[in-house]
């Protein structure tokens, strides 16, 4: 059984045009940046048939040809993944192998974006991302690692090998290692991307990582901001004491070095006292709180619709947050198994609660900020004029107003929980240690970083990715939300 | 002006004394006495002789009592154990009762033990500290000025090719966290397998000796991650800058666009950067910790992994003042600072 290369049979075509593009590339955009110093901008005429001229002659050249070395560099890398997709398994090499594992996710890819362009008029916000070359780069790179994390774990398709099971002699191996029982050609034959430590499959715990990240990241994020909503809009709308109090308390967690913070609430022994459950009841009580008052403000003048929908949504969320907060073997055990929906492992809650914690402050000051602004305005004047209660005046006429900025902070704030995340990770807090999430990877990738590197780079490389990925998003959000 | 830094020095004063007291709380919750009884006394001590270790030192006494000793504003206990020895907060070894001073904590420059490292916590907070000291010093040096220069550089022409190049080199930068660009440097620059084995992957040799080869990588580790957010907040407030009317009357009256940057703009878009510098301190902490932990320098964020893997209460408290320390004076810093720089204030 032979050892795969890393671009196979199609490298030899396509390695060295790889080269030269990218060389070329280098060149031209160095080329591009001294000319803009010396030469002034050009400004686009309208010609009578309704076009834009453009510069010609050399600089014209200088100024377009990253362009046209950019679409080419795309061409081949395109070559080479598809080309991996098409040829049998093992004549492309490790990149097409992968880019074989990945299929399901590139057909997705090509699905949504194939939907979301054709109708991206209809779909607001949304829509408008799909104007801005730097927001598709960046929802690209995001929904990769998002389809990935879903097949590979609730599919069960991309990964090659369990991410636990060990397979002997493969210890720290390099990347395209046959493995020794292997037969034929076919999945699962070699390890893609090398072995690990304990000689299990780099490529498998780094997809089944994604899982970890996508999992808990959005959902800790989307719980900070329920946390700093739910008082940031009273404290900027009333000020007063509230307000001192309250950002009292968020610039003392502020001021508290996060990794301290981490040291003293995720160990076993604070885990033993049951102080991350009780947090977990209070910050987790804030969603129910917001839904409350939300659907009270606004149902408040129809007593008997108002009873309904606040009776049925205010039950089921009540029901799942009694159900999130009990866990049998801790302090917060009082909820019969019967009706227990599901347990958390307590490792996970741990993990959560904290990056919860971490999170919420900064989101707080953010929308105290948005509201202080906002609260000025005259259609909050109007509302008041209406005899609308306080409630209805933030929660349906401030925050409303308050979505663009905090769309697209939510957005880097998933990228800076999933670094938070990475972080625990790294000094083995919270997470069982044979866990595949990227940070566990990279602490125990860097112990032999300087012999072997290619266990501890795939995981590294995936969470910048992610994060870059984000915070493109995030500045494509931001470009296409103020342009209206 | 006076009042208004009185104040901040009041509310700063007051949220050390939170913070300290939040470690000091989680730091004697039961779980974690019981460890140190255990590391300290005898392994396979069983429970009512844990409780007699306990309160022959007066841990199990309440909390804000143990605080306020720890600090230095109650007097230190004296306690006849039940073993018969007399033991004291303030007793050591060779010091009667009778000589002993009444408080010993903090205030007083008694920074306890350190089991781990078996020396005076505030001894190694020292040494350690002058290790992180160096680290910081060179992050601080080569990141600030060149996030400036970037961030001028880019804000100077809004929207041209150098600004596009440079606003999504600092995306990536801050889109890297340490323990990711920490691993791709070693892996490039360091590597014995791959690398151009320009630079050593570890840093302990610094520490006596530092030099070009053993310091570059842990401090452009740390530099880089900051250097992105300043830049871009240095940007930010440099377009900003650009499009206001008096540049504008500048380049009515045909002074030459570097003058305009160098003499009209620097000045005004420097006032943000300022704030946001002052405020990257406590980021850099948490960078140094990483760091510190990945390239093996034993300075101040490897003592505190240390402290808080392995149970050491007293150093993880003396680390913890430091640390809070240091955020809340540069916040002090930020906010004083920005009152004096920006001359609409200061004048008014």
């Amino acid at each position: 059984m032979d050892n795969l290369t890393w671009t196979g049979s199609l490298g030899t075509l396509l390695n060295p045009a790889l080269l030269l593009a990218a060389g070329l590339f280098a060149i031209a955009i160095v080329l591009q940046i001294l000319t803009s110093l010396v030469v002034e901008p050009y400004r686009a005429q309208t010609l009578p048939d309704g076009r834009l001229s453009r510069r010609g002659g050399a600089i014209g050249l200088i100024e377009r040809a990253p362009q046209y070395l950019l679409w080419a560099l795309i061409l081949i890398v395109l070559g080479y993944l598809v080309g991996g997709m098409i040829a049998p398994y093992g004549k492309a090499g490790i990149i097409g192998a992968i880019s074989k594992q990945l299929t399901p996710v590139w057909l997705a890819l090509l699905a949504t974006y194939v939907v979301s362009i054709r109708y991206k008029r209809r779909l607001g916000l949304y829509g408008k991302l799909f104007d801005s070359t730097v927001g598709m780069i960046g929802f690209g790179i995001v929904m990769f690692w998002v389809y990935t994390a879903f097949f590979s774990s609730v599919g069960g398709m991309i990964a090659t090998h369990d991410p636990l099971s060990q397979v002997s002699g493969l210890k720290n191996k390099l990347p395209g290692t046959a493995v020794p029982n292997a037969t034929d050609f076919a999945m699962g034959a070699h390890y893609l991307l090398g072995g690990d430590n304990l000689a299990r499959d780099v490529f498998s715990r780094m997809v089944l990582g994604s899982w970890e990240v996508v999992k808990i990241a959005p959902l800790a994020t989307m719980f900070a901001f329920m946390v700093g909503i739910t008082l940031g809009v009273p404290a900027g709308y009333y000020g007063g004491k509230l307000d001192t109090v309250l950002s009292f308390l968020a610039n003392l967690i502020l001021a508290f070095p996060v990794i301290l913070l981490f040291y003293l609430l995720v160990t076993p022994e604070i885990v033993m006292t049951g102080i991350p459950s009780y947090m977990a009841a209070v910050l987790f009580v804030f969603p129910v709180l917001f839904a409350l008052v939300l659907l009270n403000a606004r149902f408040r003048t129809d007593p008997t619709k108002r009873n309904l929908i606040v009776g049925v949504v205010i039950g089921a969320m009540a029901w799942a947050y009694l159900s999130l907060i009990s866990q049998p073997g801790t302090v917060m055990a009082f909820l019969p198994a019967a009706l227990d929906l599901y347990n958390i492992p307590p490792g996970i809650l741990v993990v959560f609660v904290s990056v919860v914690f971490v999170n919420s402050p900064t989101v707080f000051r953010i929308v105290r900020g948005l509201t202080l602004d906002l609260s000025t305005r005259d259609y909050v004047a109007a509302a008041q004029t209406r005899g609308e209660g306080p409630w209805y005046i933030m929660l349906w006429e401030i925050l409303p107003n308050a979505r663009g900025p905090l769309i697209v902070d939510f957005c880097l704030r998933i990228g800076y929980t999933t670094i938070l995340l990475g972080t625990l990770g790294f000094f083995g807090l919270g997470l069982p240690p044979e866990s595949p999430d990227w940070g566990s990877t990279i602490n125990e990738g860097r112990k032999l970083l300087s012999i072997y590197p290619h266990p501890a780079l795939p995981p590294a490389l995936a969470l910048l990715s992610l994060v870059l990925g984000l915070n493109l998003l995030a500045d494509g959000l931001r470009e296409e939300s103020l342009r209206d | 002006m006076g009042l208004f830094v009185l104040r901040r020095v009041g509310v700063m004063i007051l949220t050390a004394l939170c913070l300290t007291f939040v470690v000091f709380y989680l730091t004697n919750l039961d779980p974690n006495l019981e460890k140190l009884a255990k590391t300290q006394g005898n392994a396979r001590m069983s429970d009512e002789q844990v409780q007699t270790w306990l309160s022959n030192r007066g841990y199990d006494r309440p909390d804000y009592i143990k605080y306020g000793e720890w600090l230095g504003v109650l007097p230190g206990y004296v306690i006849e154990g039940a073993d018969g020895d007399i033991r004291g907060r303030c007793l050591r070894a060779g010091v009667t009762a009778e000589d002993a001073p009444r408080f010993c904590g903090i205030l007083q420059g008694d920074w306890g033990f350190s089991t781990v490292f078996k020396e005076d916590v505030s001894k190694i907070v020292m040494i350690r500290l002058s290790q992180t000291a160096k680290l910081m010093g060179m992050v601080m040096l080569v990141m600030v000025p060149s996030a400036l220069i970037i961030g001028v550089l880019a804000g100077m022409r809004e929207g041209s090719r150098l600004d596009r190049t440079l606003s999504t080199a600092s995306i990536v930068t801050t889109a890297t966290p340490e323990y990711v660009s920490g691993v791709l440097f070693i892996t490039i620059f360091a590597s014995s397998a791959v690398g151009l084995k320009w630079f050593n992957g570890s840093a302990t040799s610094a520490m006596e000796n530092m030099t070009f080869v053993n310091f570059t990588l842990p401090v452009m580790t740390v530099a880089l991650y900051g250097m992105g957010y300043i830049a871009r907040m240095t940007r930010a407030s440099m377009t900003e800058v650009m499009t206001a009317q008096y540049i504008r009357t500048a380049r009515l009256k045909g002074v030459s666009f570097r003058n305009i940057v160098i003499k009209h703009a620097l000045r005004n878009a420097l006032i943000a950067p300022f704030t946001v510098i002052m405020l990257q301190f406590p980021w850099l902490l948490n960078g140094v910790v990483i760091v510190e932990t990945l390239f093996n320098f034993k300075g101040f964020g490897w003592t505190l992994v240390q402290a808080a893997g392995n149970n050491d209460i007293e150093m993880l408290l003396g680390v913890s003042v430091v640390s809070v320390f240091v955020v809340l004076t540069t916040q002090l810093i930020s906010d004083i600072g920005y009152v004096f720089l920006n001359p609409r204030i200061r004048i008014s």
